[in-house]
């Protein structure tokens, strides 16, 4: 019998099987697409070049969020080529009958901090979106993953894609974080451990009492950086806080629709005894807050200890690339990262700029002063987490610590936007990627948890959180 | 597309595990509404220096990078963001193919869209080509799925079939998939759904 016994990726992945055949990879319904200014405007090109319509434009969202100022939001956008493109997405969604989140809209956002809180994302759907980090959307238990321009125009023209099954890797996160410990420091804990290429081509179910006791932002925060291991997805299985979350947002089913859901939704955890391809136990109760080091999320190390010795480091390639990386950071082996000097914290992005992230970090620094060395950018995920910040008070936190309070967007995440590091200039940053550039070319990206951020930021160096609570 | 056809070239070695899509093609360069014209966006960072000028010792700068068809990198290329912008500026510079011990998912799959080939080797053969001479060339047919080094040695590839027959072909997925249009409507018969985002 165990052959019927099935993970919950499987079950997602058998219910939206539309046609399969010798030769081909499944195609596969797509229940959810997520569209942003980017990785867009090549597909719809190609649509007008096909004569083609999008098949169902009410499965379809589109919003603006990478290339748009985190400025004031009633001055038009300096750059004329990130004004240019924004404008084409929003053309684009008229001439093609898509709804658009445009910079007017009060439910414009981060792509990825949007599709949860309307209620757009759901447990059982399959959703996809132009970014790597579409991986967030897991933590409701739907199959979501990032994917190329080209596969935009196919889900656009037919609402499907070709796909091949990944393998199956469960991570078990086992035990309960200590305090200064956060969902956050779960997935870069793992990603240490694991490598970046170390998930490649799985999907990966997050499961143990640790991600079980996470709210849904914790979850979506471990299943954002699922590809920063090469995962192709990261899910976790829906429960009573999934429910919770979902129940009376603006796209969540109502009345005998949302009784169905529960139901149908109820079904979807992993059987008992399903094998998976791969299995890790982590335990929660001795992780500790952590820190990259690197130009890669997985050169990681908890916040104490110290950074690895290339002269350590048996394979060559695997040498050069930790040398070159150490050169590029201007670090040592041997040494650690805690108490290295910092010039810029940035809290946001779709992996850490939710209203309890801003409400962690905030924590941290009410009633108290950032040094005066650091510039310290607060950046809402999306402009319904703007009005919950708002009414609870957190932009007078900021602002009396000494941050800047900024409009949502992806900001210094990708640093399209004018929102970047100087060459040479270090930041610890609640992103999702410390690759070379990545947040302006030259910069030096530490990543970590809002906490960690909130942290350093007050004393102007790298700085473990848990001194100060 | 062009049908994907055998050719010889020289390799482009990059000794580096790990290179990742802002390294390919920086964030920066994603502001354009075009697929053209991200050659000279390549390894922007890598490639330039603060003014724009080329730097000298970066191998695509220097004889060694110009005319090859064949990038030779270090484990796990490509990974990090989903950009199809990637495999545009590789081929729009000249390269046909890439050459490593893994690939990262996102990327594969995007390169195959644009008749880029990933291939995927052995470490042994890995190590091998990095020792090859400079002017060493190296034979890649796809029909045949394998790669042939200049003693002869030839080496095997995995493909997907699909992929295959899309690039020998010149062809995309996108007439495949509108061709299964009954099946598609039928799904959505069966499967009624709520969401509506134009409510």
């Amino acid at each position: 019998m165990s052959g019927n016994l099935r993970t919950l990726s499987q079950k997602v992945w058998d219910s939206h099987i539309v046609h399969e055949e010798p030769g081909a990879p499944s195609l596969l319904y797509i229940d959810l697409h997520l569209v942003h200014e980017v990785t867009s405007p090549q597909a719809f090109q190609g649509l007008r070049e096909r004569g083609l319509k999008v098949r169902r434009p009410y499965l379809t969202i589109a919003t603006t969020d990478h290339s748009t100022p985190t400025t004031d939001r009633t001055l038009p956008i300096v750059d004329p080529i990130a004004a240019k493109q924004v404008k084409q997405l929003e053309q684009n969604c008229r001439d093609f009958g898509i709804t658009c989140y445009d910079l007017r809209s009060s439910h414009q956002g981060i792509v990825h901090v949007i599709g949860p809180e309307l209620g757009l994302t759901q447990p059982g759907a399959t959703v996809v979106c132009g970014d790597s980090h579409t991986a967030t959307h897991g933590a409701f238990g739907a199959l979501a993953f990032g994917i190329g321009t080209s596969e935009v125009e196919n889900v656009l023209a037919t609402q499907c894609l070709l796909q091949r099954p990944s393998k199956t890797f469960r991570v078990l996160v086992n035990g309960a974080l200590k305090p200064g410990v956060s969902a956050k420091d779960i997935i870069l804990a793992l990603i240490a451990r694991i490598g970046i290429g170390g998930a490649t081509a799985t999907v990966v179910e997050y499961a143990g009492s640790a991600i079980r006791a996470l709210d849904m932002e914790g979850r979506m925060t471990v299943c954002n950086m699922s590809i920063e291991a090469g995962a192709r997805a990261g899910m976790v299985a829906p429960d009573d806080t999934t429910f919770q979350y979902l129940n009376g947002r603006y796209f969540a089913p109502k009345g005998a629709a949302w009784d169905a859901s529960v139901a149908r939704w109820r079904k979807l955890p992993t059987d008992d005894g399903a094998k998976f391809d791969r299995e890790i136990t982590i335990d929660a109760d001795v992780l500790e807050p952590m820190i990259t080091f690197g130009t890669n999320p997985g050169m990681g190390v908890p916040i104490g200890g110290a950074i690895p010795d290339p002269s350590q480091v048996a394979d060559p390639l695997e040498r050069d690339s930790l040398v070159k990386a150490l050169a590029y950071m201007g670090l040592e082996g041997g040494k650690p990262v805690l108490g290295h000097a910092v010039n810029v914290v940035f809290i946001g992005s779709c992996t850490n700029s939710r209203i309890s992230d801003l409400r962690a970090a905030a924590g941290v620094l009410k009633g108290r002063k950032v040094n005066p060395n650091v510039r310290v950018m607060v950046v809402p995920g999306s402009m319904e987490v703007k009005r919950q910040a708002e009414a609870e008070g957190l932009p007078d936190v900021f602002r009396a610590a000494g941050c800047d309070w900024r409009e949502p967007g992806c900001s210094m995440c990708i640093a399209m936007n004018g929102d970047q590091l100087q060459p040479g200039q270090y930041s610890v940053s609640t992103s999702n990627r410390n690759f070379e550039g990545r947040q302006g070319k030259g910069g030096r990206t530490f990543l970590a948890s809002p906490l960690t951020a909130a942290a350093s930021a007050l004393t102007g160096v790298v700085t473990d959180v848990r001194t100060l609570l | 597309m062009k049908p994907f056809t055998p050719f010889e070239s020289r390799l482009v070695p990059f000794g580096a595990n790990n290179i990742d899509t802002d390294q390919i093609i920086p964030a920066r360069f994603l502001k354009t509404t075009s697929r053209e014209g991200l050659d000279r966006q390549l390894f922007y960072d890598w490639r330039y220096d603060a003014q724009g000028n080329p730097k000298p010792d970066f191998i695509l700068n220097t004889p060694r990078g110009l005319g090859a068809q064949i990038l030779l990198a270090g484990d796990n290329f490509g990974c990090g963001s989903s950009r199809e912008h990637a495999p545009w500026a590789l081929t729009q510079f000249g390269f046909r193919a890439v050459i490593s011990t893994s690939f990262a998912d996102i990327f594969k799959g995007n390169a195959l869209k644009n008749s880029l080939l990933p291939i995927v080797v052995p470490h042994a053969v890995h190590a091998k080509l990095f020792a090859l001479p400079e002017e060493a060339k190296i034979r890649v047919d796809l029909a045949s799925q394998t790669i042939t080094l200049p003693d002869g040695e030839r080496v095997e590839f995995p493909v997907d079939p699909f992929s295959k027959t899309c690039l020998l072909e010149g062809v995309d997925e996108l007439g495949w998939i509108l061709k299964q249009s009954p099946a598609i409507s039928a799904f959505e018969s069966g499967h009624p759904g709520t969401l509506n985002t134009l409510a």
